[in-house]
C-alpha cells in the first residue's frame, strides 16, 4: 500500500535505530500522546530496539480511556432504553463503567451497534424513523470534524431521530498540564501527527518554549516515529527546545482549514474533565447552541449518576505517566483484559493494554 | 489516536453539499467525504480516519521524506553499534 | 369458507410456532422444505432414525452449530457453512465423511422464502460434496428467541486407515503451514453488517477442504497434525494446538499470506488478519523435511493455491506462541478477548 509500506522498510529502520543509538550521549526520557503512536511502538517492538537511548512514556493519549466515567455511565443509562439505537467505535465497547459496560448493556437486550463512521448513524437515523438514534462522540481532534460534518448533516437533511452523546477532548491543554506537573520526567514530546493534521501546529512553539521541552510533531508508521525520536534527541543534545515537524507529508501549519470552520461551526470550547487526570479548562467541547437540539445530555433523562471508579485502580497515574503499567501491583493480577479495572486496559490504544498484549515475556533488550 | 489510513482516490462523486469520493486501500474501496479536502483530484492520496479524509498526502514531501531517511546519518550507520539479527541493539 | 381460525392452513409465508408443534403443520414443513431439498421423496416415510450400512473402520462423529448473523454473506450463508464446517471438522481428523444430520432451531416469524433459500443451499452444499443430510430435526422458538434460525449439524465420517494425526506426534523442528490467506470469512461477514461497508466485495472463504486434505493425505508425505481455522482465527488455532500438547510455536509475520482486500480492510479497521475468522482454511504441522512439498501439493489446488510455510515448532515445553515481527523482534502472540472490534483509535 502506497504511503505505508515505504514507511515500514526494514532497513530504514535499522538505519534509524543505529543513528538514535550514535547521536545520544545519554538516555532521555519521552512521551509520545497518542495511543495510535503507543500501539506501533510496541506492536513493532520499536521501544525495545531504542531502549537503550530512550525510555518511552505513554502518555493519555488514548481517548477511550480518558473519557469520564460519568460519560461512560451515561452512555450505559441511554443504551439501556428500548427506543435507542446506540451507535459507537468498536473501542467503546467493553471499557468499564461504574458497574457495567456497552456489551453487557448488549447483552441484555439494548440495541447496541458499532460503526466505523459516524456518518454512517444518519443512514441508520433515515432507515429507522421510529427510534432514537444516538451516537457516542468520542475522541480527539482527527476524529472531531467527522462528528461535527454529521450533525451538520442530521441538521441540513432534517433528521430529527440522530443526537450526540459529546465526549470530545482537545489535546494541547492536557500536554501542557502534564509538561508543567512538579514530578515531569520528560525531556522531549512526541506530538500526535493526525491531530496537528486537523488543528496545524500554532499552539505548540509557545509550549516547547515556555516548558523547555522540545516537541516533535510525528506520524504513525515505525520510520516516522523513529525519525521523530532522532529530531528530538538531535534537539535535546544541542540543547534547543522548538517545535519540529516530522510529518510534513500530511501536516501543514494551518493544518486543516475547511475541518476547523465545520469544527468552530458546530462546538464551542468547554472545560471539560479527563478520567484519571481531573479537570483541564478549555480541553472539551460544548454543542454550540445551534445545534443543542442534537445534544444526547439534553434529550434524555437519565437520572442520578453516581460514577465510582475502582479503588485500586492506578490509570491514571498510568496515563500521566507516573506509573508504568508493569508496575501496577493489579497489573495481570486483579485486572486482565478479560476482567479490567480501569479503560487502558480495555481499549487497544490504552497502555496498559499494549504492555500486556505486546511487551509481557517478550525477548527484548530489558529497560 | 487516531487511526488515518492513506487511500487512492478512484472516483469523485460530486454533490457541492456533501462531497464523497470512493477510495482505495490495498484491495478494498470505501465511500469517504471529502467535505475537508477541497480540490482533491483522482490519483490524488487522502489520509482517511472514520470515514472522513482529514488530509491529502503531498507527494513532494513524502518523497523528501523517504529522501532524507535514506541519507540518515552515514556515519553513524557505519558507527560503533552493532545490530544483532534479531534487530535488538547491542 | 372464510375461517376465524388464527392459523389458517396453509395460508402463512412465516414459520409460525405451529410448525414446530409435530403435527400437521411440522410434517408439512419438513416435507415440502426440507425432504424435498435434500434428496428424498415427498412419500418416503419420516423414521425416528436413518439406518446407515456397516463400516469396517473407526468412525468419527463431530458436532457444530452455527449461528451466524446476517444469514446471507458475500461468497456464502448459514446454509453452506454448516455443511463446510462439519465436513471439515472431520477432514482434519482424517476422516471420510458418510453423512451429516441438520437440526434447525426457526425463530417464529421466519420468512419462509428466506427459510427455503437457506435449506437449498445447504442441500447444494451437500451435493456437491457428495454427501446426504440423513436425519434432521426442526424446532420452533417464539420471536426474540433466535436470531432468525440457528442450525446444528453432526457429521459422520469414517477414518483413513492411513491417517496418523495427532498431537502427540509432533516435535521441535516440524513446520506450521497454513493452506491460504487468512481472515477472509471474518471480513466478509462484517462487511455485510451495517455500517462497515465496502464499495470492494469481500467473499468469505466458506468451502469444502475434504479433497484438498484427501489429496494432501494420499501424498505419503509426513503430516503430524491438521486443524481447521475458524473463530478466533489462526492465533486461536496455534494457540489450541500448542495447549493441546505442549509445544512453544514461532511464527514469521512476513509470511502470513494476506490477500490485499483483507490487508486494505485490516489496515483501515485497526485488525489484525492473524485474528480473523477462515471457513476455508486449515493449519498442518508437518514434518520440516517435507514441508516444501506438502505446501507445493497444496498450491496446486484451488483452494490451496495460497498455501505457505508460516512457522515452526520450537520446543516442548510451555505452550507459548510468539511471532518474530516486521524488524525481528519476537512478541508473544496475543488473543483478543472476544471478537476483534473495528477501532478508530
Amino acid at each position: 500500500m502506497k504511503y505505508l509500506d515505504e514507511y515500514r522498510d526494514p532497513e530504514l529502520v535499522r538505519k534509524l535505530v543505529a543513528a538514535i543509538e550514535n547521536r545520544a550521549t545519554r538516555r532521555w526520557t519521552m512521551m509520545e500522546i497518542c495511543g495510535g503512536q503507543t500501539h506501533a511502538f510496541l506492536r513493532d517492538g520499536l521501544d525495545g530496539l531504542i531502549a537503550s537511548r530512550v525510555e518511552l512514556i505513554h502518555g493519555p493519549g488514548c481517548p477511550v480511556c480518558v473519557t469520564p466515567l460519568e460519560r461512560i455511565d451515561r452512555a450505559l443509562a441511554i443504551a439501556s432504553r428500548p427506543e435507542v439505537i446506540f451507535t459507537t467505535f468498536g473501542d467503546m465497547l467493553r471499557v468499564p463503567g461504574s458497574t457495567l459496560d456497552l456489551a453487557r448493556v448488549r447483552a441484555r437486550g439494548g440495541d447496541v451497534r458499532f460503526v466505523y463512521s459516524p456518518l454512517d448513524t444518519l443512514e441508520i437515523a433515515a432507515q429507522n424513523p421510529d427510534r432514537e438514534v444516538v451516537f457516542f462522540a468520542v475522541g480527539f481532534e482527527t476524529t472531531i470534524p467527522a462528528t461535527a460534518l454529521t450533525v451538520h448533516e442530521a441538521k441540513r437533511r432534517g433528521i430529527a431521530n440522530l443526537s450526540v452523546l459529546v465526549s470530545h477532548m482537545i489535546v494541547p491543554p492536557a500536554v501542557d498540564a502534564i509538561l508543567g506537573r512538579d514530578d515531569s520526567r520528560i525531556d522531549g514530546l512526541l506530538a500526535a501527527g493526525h491531530v496537528c493534521a486537523i488543528m496545524g501546529h500554532d499552539v505548540y512553539p509557545e509550549i516547547a518554549q515556555r516548558r523547555r521541552v522540545p516537541i516533535v510533531i510525528a506520524g504513525f508508521e515505525p520510520t516516522d516515529l523513529l525519525e521523530g525520536v532522532l529530531m528530538l534527541i538531535d534537539q535535546l543534545e544541542t540543547g534547543r527546545h522548538e517545535l519540529e515537524n516530522q510529518y510534513r507529508r500530511a501536516v501543514r501549519p494551518e493544518g486543516n482549514v475547511a475541518a476547523r470552520r465545520m469544527i468552530d461551526e458546530v462546538y464551542e470550547p468547554a472545560d471539560q474533565t479527563w478520567r484519571g487526570i481531573g479537570l483541564i479548562p478549555s480541553s472539551g467541547v460544548h454543542l454550540r447552541s445551534a445545534y443543542r437540539a442534537f445534544d444526547a445530555v439534553e434529550r434524555f433523562e437519565v437520572g442520578e449518576i453516581s460514577a465510582c471508579e475502582p479503588a485500586t485502580c492506578r490509570a491514571g497515574d498510568v496515563l500521566v505517566g507516573r506509573l508504568r503499567p508493569q508496575e501496577c501491583p493489579e497489573f495481570g493480577v486483579g485486572c486482565t483484559p478479560e476482567s479490567p479495572l480501569g479503560a487502558p486496559m480495555v481499549s487497544a490504544e490504552g497502555a496498559c493494554s499494549a504492555h500486556w498484549r505486546y511487551a509481557r515475556r517478550s525477548e527484548r533488550v530489558p529497560v | 489516536m487516531c487511526l488515518g489510513i492513506p487511500g487512492l482516490v478512484v472516483e469523485i462523486i460530486p454533490d457541492p453539499a456533501f462531497p464523497v469520493g470512493v477510495v482505495q486501500f490495498g484491495g478494498v474501496s470505501r465511500r469517504v467525504s471529502l467535505a475537508f479536502v477541497e480540490g482533491v483530484a483522482r490519483g490524488d492520496h487522502v489520509v482517511v480516519h472514520a470515514g472522513v479524509a482529514i488530509a491529502r498526502i503531498d507527494p513532494e514531501e513524502a518523497a523528501r521524506t523517504l529522501a532524507l531517511l535514506e541519507e540518515v546519518d552515514r556515519e553513524a550507520w557505519r558507527g560503533t553499534s552493532d545490530l544483532s539479527s534479531d534487530g535488538t541493539v547491542t | 369458507m372464510e375461517s376465524s381460525c388464527p392459523t389458517p392452513l396453509g395460508a402463512s409465508d412465516r414459520v409460525l410456532l405451529a410448525h414446530g408443534e409435530g403435527a400437521l403443520w411440522s410434517r408439512r414443513l419438513i416435507r415440502e422444505v426440507f425432504v424435498r431439498a435434500f434428496g428424498g421423496s415427498e412419500h418416503d416415510p419420516l423414521l425416528d432414525g436413518a439406518v446407515l450400512p456397516p463400516c469396517d473402520r473407526p468412525i468419527v462423529a463431530t458436532t457444530d452449530s452455527y449461528v451466524i448473523s446476517p444469514l446471507f454473506f458475500p461468497g456464502g450463508d448459514i446454509g453452506s457453512l454448516a455443511v463446510h464446517g462439519t465436513l471439515n471438522d472431520l477432514a482434519v481428523m482424517g476422516a471420510d465423511p458418510i453423512g451429516l444430520t441438520s437440526a434447525w432451531i426457526l425463530e417464529e416469524g421466519l420468512p419462509l422464502e428466506t427459510l427455503r433459500r437457506v435449506v437449498d443451499s445447504m442441500a447444494a452444499a451437500a451435493r456437491a460434496a457428495g454427501v446426504r443430510i440423513v436425519a434432521g430435526d426442526t424446532k420452533v422458538v417464539p420471536r426474540g428467541a433466535a436470531d432468525g434460525l440457528f442450525i446444528n449439524t453432526t457429521g459422520l465420517g469414517r477414518l483413513r486407515p492411513d491417517a496418523r494425526l495427532g498431537p502427540e506426534r509432533i516435535a521441535p523442528g516440524d513446520r506450521v503451514v497454513v493452506s491460504g490467506t487468512l481472515g477472509d470469512h471474518g471480513i466478509a461477514v462484517l462487511s455485510a453488517r451495517s455500517g462497515i461497508t465496502f464499495e470492494t466485495e469481500i467473499l468469505s472463504d466458506s468451502c469444502n477442504l475434504h479433497p484438498l486434505i484427501s489429496d494432501l493425505l494420499d501424498s505419503g508425505l509426513e503430516i503430524r497434525f491438521l486443524r481447521d481455522a475458524t473463530r478466533g482465527g489462526l492465533a486461536a488455532v496455534l494457540h489450541e494446538i500448542t495447549e493441546t500438547g505442549s509445544y512453544s510455536i514461532e511464527i514469521e509475520e512476513s509470511r502470513l499470506p494476506v490477500s490485499s482486500q483483507v490487508r486494505g480492510a485490516c489496515e483501515l479497521l485497526g485488525l489484525d488478519p492473524v485474528h480473523i475468522a477462515n471457513e476455508g482454511k486449515f493449519v498442518a504441522v508437518v514434518a520440516e523435511a517435507d514441508a516444501e512439498a506438502v505446501v507445493n501439493r497444496l498450491r496446486a489446488s484451488a483452494f490451496g493455491r495460497d498455501a505457505a510455510i508460516v512457522g515452526s515448532v520450537i520446543a516442548t515445553g510451555p505452550a507459548r506462541v510468539s511471532v518474530r515481527g516486521r524488524f525481528h523482534v519476537v512478541r508473544e502472540l496475543d488473543e483478543p478477548t472476544g471478537a476483534p472490534m473495528p477501532r478508530i483509535c
